[in-house]
């Protein structure tokens, strides 16, 4: 493959992925809405925010550092939508397959929040400081399960002999669910929903919203935000709820439904991604839809005390689970 | 784009903060970190109205907080005495303090104006004013149960709870015709009367909130991040509560048995025989905590239907008023003379308010309110205490404050605060009294 072809592919992904990530921040709202017995806004006002944003004044305060203060809404962006590079879309490999594999996406997911904690404590404000502590408190507390599940996977995938199994587009291309036994299943399963409870964490979405929390500390990271800055932010956000969305769908569902149904050429590939886009629908709105619709706001004593006991737990034992099944299974 | 300071020493909004109350650390957290300040308001996303909250923080736990109010300050009782003003108008005032106690405030003012000037009020009117000032409760109380959620993050139960909300206030509005601010008591009796037509409307919302009560109670008391958010958090200790003079639900959560229908019962409230509601009545130990001041709300919910259809039931027939005429009422109002006290149990707390009227005058000469929150305001102090920056909101907002109902003056003069002390209030107390009497 050229580099132009890459480049193309990139440009195409890179613009989707914006206009999709914004869309299902649309839906998100509106399903939300409905489950709070509202009418909720139309599914274009992601757009119409971003656009709204875009045009008001961008103001930096006197007590922020200003060259860190704007610098990091362009850091969050820009890492957020590398990530989507990396991710299997559907029929298609992730677009830079070879150039760097799961392990940099953890690092790319992990980037836009310390960009954010860092964008906090550079603004100057109490709240945006508390806001900037929450948030990498969070992020120590989350990553551990997230990494387990990822190296839980890939590991499997090693022992069964398929290479390189950091390589999302390895993992997407052979799904452990049929490769593995009964007790390889369970402990699937548990990985999975340790992923799915880190999904909302991820994202920073309630009950774990706490680097922002509105009505606590004004907004917190953002407090100070307006503007540019914060549309950047803003679509961040929304092509971070994608990515996390796509990772949960390439290792635990990425099948598609073209080779079933018997299709091929162009109508396979448009049907598996619109399939994949359902997929990862249906995942965000599991996983934060429903879920910031159905809780209260925690603390974050709680939440740091949950995923380090809990969560932790539950991954490992999902690892250990996966690797009894490769013991029994041989 | 443009820069600004959002604390520029020179900036005339706020005057500059000098005193922070320290509160004692428990165990090994006292001597650790440095302290920060956080500014919580006059205008902030947690407070529906302008105070000022500044917390003094150790990473995520409080360790100090300073209350300053007057941001909201509106001079009522002050438009209230202003000469050539009739009472009739004076009560339309009274209406307008509390929005949400939008009959509490009438009823104490009408009580302490019929008691000053010595007017019977019949008995079925007594009955429409206890059947508004229950059906009112009941609104407050959800409402404030679903701003309780809002703060805690929790939207879907602000949204139905409120949704719940709106049938009493197609009562309220059947009723009085408003939503709010229902114009219903006026010296001497009611203004409507509560006809035929109306009473299986009414009978018919009684029904669809104990319908609802067991699933309120549920959505809010079995919920387990309302739990974990709300037990043990911002406890007010009975002796505390005791001794801060704290009324109304915040003194029941605690454990108090405090609740002026029960303590002084006025207007037809002897005939309901009112027991305050503690949360021992759900079979809790009393802790004064947030949650149970939900505990407390929610059953206080149940209290007004029981109320309100004991008052349909045995609802007496008669005069809806002793003055049919405004002007024979205006007349009577004008020859009379002395001071009265009215109270009654807004939602919030106890409501007091103090008239003095003089003969040959159609204005008040004095008019003294005392709004629940007054009371309450205090009741944060020990409630704050080592808390976490993530409670303040849900503390704040656990005595239901209603800051321009309860604000008063403060001063700054040439940037500079002034603090009252008791002497000095005193002083001018007794200065004021001795220029009334001349």
């Amino acid at each position: 493959m050229s580099g132009w072809v890459a480049l193309g592919q990139a440009a195409v992904a890179l613009v989707a992925g914006g206009v999709v990530g914004l869309f299902f921040r649309g839906l998100d709202r509106k399903i939300a809405a409905r489950m709070q017995a509202r009418i909720g806004p139309p599914l274009r006002q992601p757009f119409l925010d971003l656009g709204k944003l875009l045009v008001k004044e961008t103001v930096i305060p006197k007590t922020a550092v200003a060259w860190v203060f704007s610098a990091m809404p362009f850091v969050a962006v820009i890492a957020s939508f590398t990530a989507l590079l990396y991710l299997p879309l559907g029929p298609f490999g992730p677009i830079l397959e070879g150039h760097g594999d799961a392990i940099l996406v953890l690092y790319l997911l992990a980037v836009p929040a310390l960009a954010m904690a860092l964008g906090g404590f550079a603004s100057g404000s109490p709240l945006g400081v508390v806001g900037a502590q929450r948030e990498l408190v969070m992020l120590v507390s989350y990553e551990f399960p997230l990494a387990v599940v990822l190296v839980a996977v890939a590991w499997r995938l090693t022992t069964l002999g398929l290479a390189p199994a950091f390589s999302l587009g390895v993992m997407a291309q052979h799904p452990l669910w049929t490769m593995v036994g009964p007790l390889g299943i369970i402990g699937l399963t548990i990985l999975l929903v340790s992923l799915l409870v880190v999904t909302p964490a991820e994202l920073a979405k309630i009950p774990f919203d706490i680097p922002e929390a509105e009505t606590e500390i004004a907004g917190g990271l953002f407090v100070e935000y307006s503007g540019t800055y914060l549309a950047l932010f803003y679509l961040a956000d929304a092509v971070r709820t994608v990515v996390m969305a796509g990772l949960v769908v390439a290792l635990f569902f990425p099948y598609g439904i073209a080779q079933p149904l018997g299709l091929g050429g162009a109508a396979a590939a448009a049907v598996d991604l619109l399939f994949w886009l359902a997929k990862v629908l249906v995942v965000m709105v599991v996983a934060v839809t429903t879920v910031r619709v159905g809780m209260a706001r925690l603390k974050v004593d709680q939440i740091a005390r949950g995923f380090w006991w809990r969560i932790t737990a539950l991954a490992l034992s999902g690892l250990l689970l996966l690797a009894l099944d490769k013991v029994v299974t041989g | 784009m443009s820069e600004r300071n959002p604390r520029d020493p020179n900036d005339p909004v706020l005057p500059a903060v000098d005193e922070v109350r320290e509160v004692e650390l428990r165990g090994l957290e006292a001597g650790l970190g440095e302290t920060f300040e956080v500014p919580i308001g006059p205008i902030h996303p947690a407070l529906k109205e302008p105070i000022r909250l500044t917390f003094r923080v150790r990473g995520e736990r409080i360790v100090g907080v300073d209350i300053r109010t007057g941001f909201a300050h509106r001079g009522i009782e002050f438009m209230g005495m202003r000469q050539g003003r009739n009472l009739i108008q004076v009560l339309y005032l009274a209406e307008r303090i509390c929005g949400i106690c939008s009959v509490s405030h009438p009823i104490a003012f009408t009580q302490a104006v019929e008691r000053a000037a010595g007017i019977e009020v019949p008995p079925r009117a007594q009955y429409i004013r206890v059947i508004i000032s229950e059906l009112e409760r009941i609104h407050s109380h959800l409402l404030w149960a679903g701003v309780a959620a809002h703060e805690l993050g929790f939207d879907t139960l602000l949204h139905l709870t409120w949704r719940v909300r709106e049938k009493v206030l197609d009562i309220l509005e059947e009723l009085s015709g408003n939503r709010i601010d229902y114009a219903i008591p006026i010296f001497g009796g009611v203004r409507r009367d509560i006809t035929p037509e109306q009473y299986p409307k009414v009978w018919e919302a009684i029904r669809y909130y104990r319908g609802l009560q067991e699933q309120l109670l549920d959505a809010f008391l079995n919920d387990p991040t309302v739990e974990a958010r709300t037990r043990g958090v911002g406890i007010l200790e009975p002796k505390e509560a005791e001794e801060l003079c704290a009324v109304g639900p915040t003194a029941r959560a605690s454990g108090l048995r405090k609740d002026v229908r029960q303590d002084r019962p006025y207007l037809a409230y002897p005939d309901f025989e009112v027991r305050a509601i503690t949360p021992a009545d759900y079979g809790l130990t009393p802790l004064g905590d947030v949650y149970d001041k939900i505990v407390v709300r929610l059953l206080e919910v149940g209290q007004s239907l029981d109320i309100i259809e004991k008052a349909l039931e045995n609802m007496p027939e008669g005069e809806i008023t002793s003055f049919p005429k405004i002007p024979a009422l205006l007349a009577h109002l004008k020859k009379a003379e002395g001071e009265g006290l009215g109270w009654h149990e807004a939602p919030r707390g106890e409501v007091i308010h103090y008239v003095r009227l003089v003969s040959g005058d159609e204005s008040l000469l004095v008019w003294k309110v005392k709004a629940p929150t007054y009371s309450n305001l205090m009741s944060w102090y020990p409630m704050f205490e080592d808390q976490e920056i993530a409670d303040i909101p849900i503390i704040a907002a656990c005595i239901d404050p209603c800051i321009c109902c309860m604000d008063r003056v403060y001063v700054v003069r040439d940037g500079k605060e002034e603090t009252w002390t008791k002497e000095k209030l005193l002083q001018l107390s007794w200065e004021k009294t001795r220029r009334m009497r001349r």
